[in-house]
């Protein structure tokens, strides 16, 4: 294909819309195109998929496990070889070029649908060629749509390079056809909740590694695990990264590139759906009907689709000097062995760096900007009242400058002259979260079916709480460019200190209980502190001494933009823990939680003493949740059928009484009297 | 291809010469046949320290070392490489199969492997710079104490330097720019036993740091002096007590003097019909005490053992008196085995003096053989399999492509059409008709021992191995010219280093399931490391599986690169060797399968025999040499 027309994005990266081409050409005539990646000969063999499952069916380890299963549970190795063989089954790839043509034809029609441009780094895609060491290539974008599930795959059919295998969730597989389609394009399922389920496990981890080991064929997978809701990064998940670096440990490779890659959306076609879902309503299933009736999104616009695919990463050289593989030199290496502390800090490190990356290499398109700053308005004057056009584009302006300054990929075409264009261009692609109207720009509450008025005060504060949560998704793609500065701005503000010191212990705090909202490099605090610091101070926001942190009078607009841009999150963990510290019952199961958190949440906000909506997303909920557990003030029980949780009143009103400045910074992980 | 067709059809007695010959060449490749008078074996007293005139003419080692061999290079003074005015290789002098020839694809190999230019000159100087070597500092007491024994002594610049310094690339590269470190003081020549003994009362008695020195070919920095050492330093050198003191024909062994070196020992054992069968490459100039010092490995292990198997009975002088066992015994339990507080020790502890080792009469029959795999991942398949079934031939090695390739460029030139035209019809043969990929293909070196008729049914049995893992018989040439490369290889780093080339050879033992990762990451560790060292042309790093063993292999590195440019080659090659071990360390390869710690490895002994292991050597030496009179600081 040849390189389309350009498109600069902060003039570093050259971004190339792929659709211009496939516009002018047959769509038939890209299915059915000549497929030739360059392989160089001294690259791995190929391996079909039915090496690919002999090999791990007569692996060592796989052979030792099941010996072990059958022991254990006192059934015969055939019977549980059996259970291999169903595993593997319902896990197995089978890629198959035809099939890859016909998604390259679905694809392509409904991408020039959807998108207007689907632009792609081409310095990116030539880095994807094959090398001649032929290490193992490991494509890791993020996931933020079904749309991005094959987006990689067809980028490779198109540009001849090999085409990956994916990891994908089983519910994908249950599709009916597409699962199969999805299989023949290089999927492997994996199942959700895999618990202790020792024979299953073993397979997987055989199966990964042996992908990952006989480097055929590039592996794609979700380290963020699945689609986040939210379009917020999601922390890691490591099960899947400890696998696949393995081979790297054990040195049956030399080296694991790990590919980053950052898909962005205008608009993700799904967003009300998943506004709907984090409010209760429960998901659809992934059925394939499902699908045909979420056709229905294919006569709407949704703007831009940007691929950036980033700087390859070494894991040798990230591990350098960080890990001792001499661990897994005393025991056979097809047998199970736990990695050393060690390289579980390195995968753990190494996982978080790429989500990191993933989210640096995210484009912003200018509306999350807008949509940061119209959340940063109380809900019901921004739905009533509206916020006037100039002071929205006005202030846009002014975060467009610090998100630049924070070093941000801002996809805002032009320069600034043609800003109020591409403001107004943005407006009307979101025209079904927000509308401009007589100057003023207003949220649009969800409309009931038939302009059907809400039946009860709690159902209006639901329909409208749909609108805020599409519009923090919005907010939620820039969030990662704000947050270390915005710690720093709530740490001042709430402990009203100018301590250095001081200020980094509650950064650090803050840290620890939205270490689940917000992804941080665990172990990493004080460089994410200093370059909280160093941002700021850039900015001309603060000033740095030795001893003392003070925020300029240029600075205040700054600061307070910062700290409220995280008032969401505060005001929506005060609410879980002022439920947790209130409730009658010291064990709950999640369920309940959240349904009684959203109760709470929903006549606070009716009495008008909750200004977010946000504290209804079960999302905010959970991780809330989730960083109780990790600060130890919850801890999980876990009863034959269900999971319940046990909270430690004293230790949560303890957190939530730092949180809010009432008293000061204690140590929280290891609070001996909150264990009594 | 099917092995070779005329050596097959040859008749017996023609085999056997030819048999006779290579065994020559192994074992014997460099000195005129001897006096035969000389081949005096039976038990003798030791002689007086005078020896008769001409008597170390009959040996390899003469007490003047500098006589015959290069001072700051590999082997005989008479033999070397060099690009010859039309610019074509050529071995010098007499002594090798190889002597005389003229090799016409080394130069474009070279060239083309290293970017090198046979041009490009950097010569060695011919002698030590003035003032280089430091006059000795002689402890008075201690000298006339050995003036009174009459044990010969000599503190010689030239024998100094001689004995300061082994084959490691820093080693060669500072003697060839004519740089010389802290060197002996003194060099004495002990005739027997007796001798040992009275010069390490000596030195214990006047505090002087021995170090013993026997064919001086280490490659682990343990003949360096240490430079914090403050004591006169004597180098004993045990060349002279070369002789074979008895050989007991019911028991198969032989009570030999620990300086003899190894071609001495195939030959004088050869003369009476025996031989030891213990071949390490360096066998022309390592001594039999050197192997028990070091836990040293021949080639033909796996027919005859490793040091350690070899060995009976051991007479060891420590500073606390004379270690050996009470009998000859061929295995006893007694506790720890005493011999392997000696073997291994490096010289730390004392001077091995007499060895009783095994032997086993010359094996009536040799054949050399060898096998192409389609890739190096087969052939090491192969070779497992070989062990697997216990049935590994004398010696079978397996070189990767690259080696091969190497292999190819040492080729001599042909002498006839037919020979050429039978060469390039093979190669049609492999790449063409078998589709073996010429970038990829590797092959495996056969040597088998024994009885005729054994020998052709071990021979069928390893091919029958081998052709089920795509192998193809290859020939007997190719085979001998895999074992011969082995020899002149030391040579061929002098000429590398003609021209700006410099390398080393390193081994490791690892587990067989690991034997290919451990090649393929070493390999690149060595191309990865060299680039971001500055090395402008991709380095020669190639890999060969040497020994195979029940439960994993010994594995031999060659790592050679082009030093222009460069303003510390040696620097650079050490930081280069020092990654290499870190990759194998990581990959589950041991520190040494035979060279040795020496200085060079010792950094790595705490992680590789645990602390308390580390305690427990420590402990012996604190034992028997509390004054650290062998105080050469290898291993500890």
């Amino acid at each position: 294909m040849s390189t389309p027309q350009r498109d600069s994005v902060n003039d570093e990266e050259e971004f190339a819309d792929i659709l211009e081409d496939l516009r002018r050409s047959w769509d038939l005539g890209h299915a059915l195109r000549t497929f030739k990646p360059s392989v160089p000969d001294t690259g791995p063999p190929p391996c079909s998929a039915a090496e690919l499952t002999a090999a791990v069916r007569t692996s060592q380890h796989l052979r030792y496990i099941t010996k072990e299963v059958a022991v254990e549970t006192g059934s015969t190795v055939e019977a549980v070889e059996q259970q291999v063989e169903v595993i593997l089954g319902e896990m197995s790839q089978n890629l198959q070029m035809s099939s890859i043509r016909l998604l390259g034809y679905g694809l392509n029609k409904a991408m020039k649908r959807l998108f207007t441009r689907v632009n792609v780094n081409m310095d990116g895609l030539q880095r994807l060629q094959p090398t001649a060491q032929g290490y193992p290539v490991i494509l890791m974008p993020n996931h933020r749509s079904y749309m991005d599930f094959l987006i990689i795959s067809f980028l490779s059919f198109t540009y001849d390079l090999p085409i990956p295998v994916i990891a994908a969730g089983t519910p994908l597989s249950k599709m009916k056809l597409m699962g199969e389609i999805f299989r023949r394009c290089g999927a492997f399922y994996i199942r959700r909740g895999i618990g202790s389920d020792k024979l299953y496990w073993a397979v997987l981890s055989e199966y990964v590694k042996t992908i990952v080991r006989r480097a055929y064929a590039p592996l794609e997978f979700y380290v963020e695990g699945l689609r986040s809701r939210t379009l917020k990064a999601l922390p890691p998940k490591l099960g899947m990264m400890h696998m696949v670096l393995e081979p790297f440990f054990k040195g049956e490779v030399y080296d694991i590139t790990l590919v980053p890659i950052s898909i962005s959306y205008d608009r993700v076609v799904e967003e009300s759906l998943l506004a709907h879902e984090l409010l209760g309503v429960p998901k659809p299933r992934e059925t394939t009907r499902g699908l045909l009736k979420a056709s229905s999104v294919l006569w709407e616009n949704y703007g831009s689709m940007h691929v950036n695919i980033g700087q390859a990463l070494s894991v040798r050289a990230m591990c350098q000097g960080k890990i001792d593989r001499n661990h897994y030199n005393r025991v056979p290496r097809d047998l199970p062995q736990k990695p050393g502390e060690d390289m579980q800090a390195c995968v753990s490190l190494l996982a978080h760096r790429v989500v990191r990356d993933q989210e640096q290499g995210a484009v912003l398109s200018p509306w999350s900007l807008m949509a940061t700053v119209l959340l940063q308005s109380p809900v019901p004057s921004l739905v009533q009242e509206g916020l006037p056009w100039g002071a929205l584009a006005q202030r846009t302006l002014w975060l467009r400058g610090h998100a630049l300054a924070f070093g941000a990929r801002l996809n805002w075409p032009g320069g600034t002259r043609e800003s109020d264009e591409v403001m107004s261009s943005n407006m009307s692609l979101h025209h079904s979260v927000a509308r401009r109207r007589g100057g003023r720009v207003f949220l649009l509450e969800e409309e009931g079916f038939a302009g059907r008025q809400p039946t009860s005060a709690e159902e209006g504060v639901a329909w409208r709480a749909v609108a805020v949560l599409m519009m923090a998704s919005h907010r939620n793609q820039a969030l990662h460019v704000f947050a270390r500065p915005a710690m720093l701005a709530v740490a001042m503000h709430v402990t009203a200190s100018r301590q250095r010191r001081e200020l980094q212990a509650f950064f650090v705090f803050l840290l620890d209980v939205f270490s689940v909202e917000i992804v941080f490099t665990p172990g990493q605090s004080s460089q994410d502190f200093e370059e909280a610091c160093s941002l700021l101070g850039k900015a001309g926001a603060i000033q740095c001494c030795q001893e003392e942190i003070s925020v300029t009078d240029a600075g205040q607009q700054t600061m307070t933009f910062l700290k409220t841009l995280l008032q969401p999150f505060m005001d929506s963990y005060q609410v879980v823990f002022s439920h947790l510290c209130e409730a009658g019952d010291n064990t709950f199961s999640e369920k309940q939680f959240v349904t009684s958190v959203r109760k709470l949440a929903t006549s606070l906000i009716l009495s008008g003493e909750l200004q977010t909506y946000e504290a209804l997303s079960s999302d905010t909920q959970s991780n809330a949740l989730s960083s109780l557990l990790r600060l130890e003030a919850v801890t999980k029980l876990r009863t034959a059928e269900r999971t319940e949780y046990s909270v430690n009143k004293s230790s949560v009103q303890r957190i939530a009484d730092m949180l809010c400045g009432k008293i000061p910074l204690q140590s929280v992980q290891t609070a001996p009297d909150s264990r009594l | 291809m099917a092995s070779d067709g005329s050596s097959n059809s040859s008749s017996i007695p023609d085999r056997q010469q030819i048999a006779r010959q290579r065994l020559r060449i192994i074992a014997g490749h460099l000195q005129k046949p001897l006096d035969p008078s000389d081949g005096d074996i039976s038990a003798r007293e030791c002689s007086a320290p005078d020896k008769q005139p001409g008597d170390t003419t009959t040996k390899s080692v003469p007490r003047r070392r500098q006589e015959v061999m290069k001072w700051n290079g590999w082997g005989y003074s008479d033999s070397r490489f060099h690009f010859n005015k039309k610019g074509q290789a050529e071995f010098t002098g007499k002594r090798y199969k190889l002597s005389g020839m003229i090799m016409p694809s080394l130069k474009e190999w070279f060239e083309g492997t290293f970017g090198a230019n046979v041009q490009h000159k950097s010569f060695a100087s011919a002698v030590p710079s003035p003032g280089a070597v430091k006059p000795p500092a002689l402890n008075q007491a201690f000298v006339e104490g050995v003036q009174s024994t009459g044990v010969p002594f000599s503190s010689d610049a030239e024998d100094r330097v001689f004995r300061g310094h082994g084959h490691c690339l820093h080693e060669i590269f500072a003697l060839r720019e004519g740089r010389v470190g802290r060197v002996p003081d003194m060099v004495v020549w002990p005739n027997c036993h007796d001798d040992v003994v009275k010069i390490v009362e000596l030195a214990c008695k006047h505090n002087v740091c021995l170090i013993p020195y026997g064919g001086g070919t280490s490659v682990s920095s343990a003949l360096e002096c240490p430079l914090e050492e403050t004591r006169s330093i004597v180098s004993l050198d045990t060349s002279q007590m070369n002789r074979i003191l008895w050989i007991d024909e019911k028991n198969l062994t032989a009570h030999v003097e620990a300086g003899i070196v190894g071609q001495d020992l195939e030959r004088l054992l050869g003369e009476s019909g025996y031989c030891t069968g213990h071949e390490p490459d360096s066998m022309e100039f390592s001594s039999l005490g050197g192997w028990v010092a070091t836990r040293a490995s021949g080639m033909k292990k796996n027919i005859y053992g490793n040091i350690e198997d070899l060995l009976v009975h051991v007479r060891m002088v420590t500073p606390k008196g004379v270690m050996e066992k009470s009998c000859l015994v061929p295995r006893m339990s007694c506790g720890p085995d005493i011999h392997h507080f000696i073997l291994g020790s490096e010289g730390t502890l004392g001077v091995v003096t007499e060895v009783t080792i095994k032997i086993r009469p010359v094996p009536e029959y040799q054949k050399y053989g060898s096998v192409v795999f389609p890739n190096f991942d087969m052939g090491v398949a192969c070779l497992r399999e070989v062990a697997k079934q216990r049935c590994a031939p004398a010696s079978i090695r397996l070189v990767d492509n690259e080696q091969f390739q190497f292999g190819h460029a040492l080729k001599p030139q042909v002498s006839s059409m037919f020979t050429s035209f039978l060469e390039g019809l093979k190669k049609f043969y492999i790449t063409k008709f078998k589709g073996f990929d010429p970038q990829h293909l590797c092959v495996a070196t056969l040597l088998f021992e024994g009885d005729r008729e054994k020998v052709l049914q071990h021979e069928k049995q390893v091919y029958d191995i081998a052709a089920k893992f795509g192998g193809l018989a290859a020939g007997e040439d190719n085979g001998q010219r895999g074992y011969m490369l082995t020899f002149v290889i030391a040579y061929l780093r002098d000429l590398g280093m003609d021209h700006f080339v410099i390398g080393e050879s390193f081994e490791t033992s690892v587990p067989w399931d690991r034997v290919l990762d451990i090649c393929r990451n070493v390999k690149e560790r060595i191309t990865r490391e060299c680039k971001d060292k500055g090395v402008q042309f991709t380095p020669f790093s190639t890999c060969r599986v040497t020994q195979t063993y029940d439960a994993g292999a010994c594995v031999y590195f060659y790592f050679a690169f082009n030093s222009r440019g460069l303003s510390d080659p040696v620097h650079v090659y050490e930081q280069v060797e020092h990654a290499a071990r870190q990759e194998i360390l990581a990959n589950g390869g041991s520190l040494s399968h035979h060279h040795g710690v020496g200085k060079l490895r010792k950094a790595w002994m705490r992680e590789t025999v645990s602390e308390v292991g580390l305690g427990m050597l420590r402990s012996v030496k604190e034992y028997v040499d509390p004054e650290n009179i062998f105080g050469n600081g290898n291993l500890l």
